[in-house]
């Protein structure tokens, strides 16, 4: 190398570089979390999303607070009852603040049945933060505070079911059940399809062989009959906890084969890729690839898969409960309160027991939402 | 041959072979026969290129010598200043672990080889860490000064990789194979991918490191002209295969393969006083799956004779270290780009 001798040394061209602003030094020096973030904020739907699923992880987290009632607490003289109205005005027009009335039953000449009426001689304040029914919040820490309570009345937003159970409250409880079965769910998905995946596509060769043709095997059984035969073999006397947990357990083993098949594919072709030839060359370990420059980039990937697996989750347990092969009282899901409104017959006449299908629809949608922004900005460095 | 103290490495018979498969189930296997029986030597301080078309194997040439991947056979013999000569390719893990500080890679893709997702600082500290040579406190005081050397400023050591423009970046990855302060480096075609207004920035940067500190080079290039101007000897690859290998000069002046011959031809002459006829080479690159029987490049050449197709010519000595893998080596009188 001599003959290039002649020309004069280089300037470095990025002197000017150096002077530029602190908005494009903070780009500069951005992590891939940050650039993630950058992009996944100029989706206004997945902003949507992500705050309802922030609501619903609120409402998963303090359910004894948001519920006014317990998951079991009746009403005995209230069944079916209607959803209550709020009100602000009394008979007068006078403003009295958030109130409902008390509710009184009244034989119907006319009709030969007892009707449930308002009873509009008294208002009832709705009191915020106030002191309610006792509760242990997650089994563990008690108290009484709730976000709202009725003083010597009751109130039931969402109106009550066959046995008089407040179905707001039932549908917050059934929130914390459904979603957490979703996160747990996902989780055992998670470590299997990384496990699974991860040694098919580090290893490759006959384990790799082994492991495909497994997942093709899983995922050619159609999903429904499945679940129904494996749901049928859990023992009917198991507790309601139990029967939770296998199901649980049952729909991330389940669903673990896309993921396995994205790191799969992901390992392969990132065997080949230059920065991590270059790892190798530099002297690092396989775990330190795998760990510092494999996992990291496709890490975002995989949260992608497993927000939009998310829905199936809620949804498969929602299907099983509701076939009545799932969750059984006294444990509240979304499935099991559905199940109470299985036939036409009880959508006509208490259309208020399909509040929680809405809860599902709304919950679905916001994963999605969420999951194709996050599918645009899981890869931020690319053009 | 020159002597064992002349040389830093040699290259024996190496092969690389991949699998590949087609049809419904993976069930038809074949290979690709990506280095085969490429023998060839590198000696201390000297630039010694590698040229060939795309996919001849020259980046999987590159790769096995420092063994990123393992070989399907063949040696690679290593003498290193403090140590006895050694097989690369028989080395433990450990060994392996240990040889990394003394040869490091120079990519061609600036942009694929540098993990967008590590500050520049912690990609040119990877192989001081991985191959943990320095002492933590030392670590930075080494990252500063390799900074300084290949001309990446302190500052942008806290930036990601997505800062900067291809030139900027491939500083970086000379800052990186130049950390562990290593006597040899593979450069992959180092300014292929870069606009030509940085192509020479990037190779005098090159060149006054290597003239800085001691280094010895294997130069991968896809052409000829980049080659004359750096290099101190050249080997020609095509298709997996090594067709010839000599100085510089003596492959300038007198080649001995007629495809050296045909890439010379495609060379725009310095010197308008020497016209060359550009020899059109017929035919496509053939398939490096199903390589044509005999010397590969038969159908292409317009020298060819019926045993050419039959059998495979010797990897021989024709004069001093110019060797050439053809029939009619020591025949031929063929035109160089250089009279
Ligand atoms: N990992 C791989 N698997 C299969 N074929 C490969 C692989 N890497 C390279 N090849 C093939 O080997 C041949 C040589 O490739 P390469 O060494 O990259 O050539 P070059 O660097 O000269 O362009 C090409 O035909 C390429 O397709
Ligand atoms: S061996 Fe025959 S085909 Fe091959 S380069 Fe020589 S003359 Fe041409
Ligand atoms: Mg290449």
């Amino acid at each position: 190398m001599s003959a290039l001798n002649s020309t004069p040394p280089v300037e470095i061209p990025d002197l000017e570089e150096q002077t530029m602003d602190r908005a494009k030094e903070s780009f500069y020096t951005a992590t891939q979390f940050q650039l993630m973030w950058l992009k996944f904020r100029r989706h206004k739907l997945a902003i949507i999303g992500m705050f309802v699923l922030a609501l619903f992880l609120i409402a998963m987290l303090f359910a004894e607070f948001l519920a006014p009632y317990g998951s079991q607490s009746r009403d005995a003289d209230y069944l079916f009852g209607k959803p209550q109205s709020i009100h602000f005005f009394d008979d007068d027009g006078n403003f009295r603040g958030m109130f409902v009335y008390s509710v009184i039953s009244q034989f119907n000449i006319d009709t030969m049945q007892v009707d449930l009426v308002e009873d509009r001689s008294e208002i009832r304040p709705v009191n915020f933060f106030a002191k309610g029914e006792p509760y242990k919040m997650w089994g563990l820490i008690k108290g009484d505070l709730h976000l709202f309570h009725v003083e010597d009345a009751f109130i039931h937003l969402f109106g009550t079911d066959s046995l008089g159970r407040d179905v707001y409250s039932r549908v917050i409880f059934g929130t914390r059940t459904s979603l957490s079965i979703g996160f747990i769910g996902v989780i055992i998905s998670f470590i299997l399809g990384l496990a699974i995946g991860g040694v098919s596509g580090y290893f490759g060769g006959l384990i790799d062989d082994i492991v495909q043709r497994m997942i093709e095997f899983i995922r050619s059984i159609p999903t429904l009959p499945l679940w129904m035969s494996l749901a049928a073999i859990l023992p009917k006397e198991w507790s309601p906890l139990r029967v939770y947990f296998a199901v649980t357990v049952l729909l991330g083993f389940l669903s673990w084969t896309t993921l396995a098949r994205r790191v799969r594919g992901k390992l392969i072709s990132m065997r080949e890729e230059d920065f991590v030839f270059a790892a190798r060359i530099a002297g690092s370990s396989d775990a330190r690839i795998i760990w510092r420059h494999m996992i990291p980039a496709f890490l975002s990937y995989i949260i992608v898969d497993l927000t939009v697996s998310f829905p199936a989750m809620i949804l498969g347990e929602t299907t099983l409960s509701f076939i009545g092969l799932g969750l059984r009282e006294p444990v509240v899901s979304w499935g099991v309160l559905l199940q109470a409104s299985q036939n036409i017959k009880a959508i006509e006449q208490h259309p208020w027991l399909f509040f929680p299908a809405i809860f599902v629809v709304i919950s679905v949608l916001a994963f999605s939402l969420v999951g194709d922004g996050m599918r645009d900005a899981a890869d931020p460095y690319s053009h | 041959m020159p002597g064992d103290d002349q040389l830093l490495l040699e290259v024996k018979n190496l092969k690389k072979y991949f699998p590949i498969r087609r049809g419904a189930f993976g069930t038809v296997k074949k290979t690709v026969k990506a280095v085969d029986r490429v023998s060839f030597f590198i000696k201390k301080g000297e630039t010694f290129g590698l040229v060939g078309e795309s996919g001849s194997g020259k980046t999987t040439t590159g790769r096995l010598i420092l063994r990123a991947m393992e070989p399907t056979e063949g040696e690679v013999i290593y003498h290193l200043e403090d140590r006895e000569p050694f097989d690369l390719m028989k080395l433990s893990k450990k060994e392996l672990w240990e040889f990394r500080r003394y040869s490091q890679m120079i990519f061609q893709d600036p942009y694929s080889s540098l993990n967008p997702r590590m500050t520049v600082r912690d990609i040119v500290a990877e192989p001081l860490i991985a191959t943990k040579a320095l002492q933590k406190e030392a670590v930075t005081q080494r990252i500063r000064e390799t900074a300084k050397k290949c001309q990446v400023s302190i500052e942008f050591l806290r930036r990601y990789p997505h800062a900067f423009s291809g030139g900027q970046r491939q500083r970086i990855g000379i800052a990186r194979a130049l950390v562990l302060n290593p006597p040899f480096i593979v450069c992959d075609e180092p300014v292929s991918a870069l606009d030509v207004s940085i192509q020479a920035q990037i190779l005098n940067l090159l060149n006054d490191l290597q003239e800085e500190l001691d280094l010895t080079y294997l130069f991968i290039a896809h052409d000829l002209s980049v080659v004359e101007h750096i290099c101190d000897r050249v080997g020609v690859m095509y298709l997996g295969r090594l067709f010839e290998m000599a100085t510089t000069r003596d492959l300038f002046f007198s080649p001995r393969h007629p495809y050296t011959e045909a890439l010379m031809s495609a060379i725009p002459a310095a010197d308008p006083s020497i016209i060359m006829e550009p020899i059109k080479l017929t035919g496509e690159i053939p398939s490096p799956i199903n390589p044509p029987e005999g010397c590969s490049f038969h159908p292409r050449c317009r020298y060819a004779q019926p045993i050419c197709s039959q059998s495979i010519p010797e990897w021989k000595e024709y004069s001093p270290e110019h060797f050439a893998a053809c029939h009619f080596a020591g025949e031929l009188e063929l035109k160089g780009a250089f009279k």
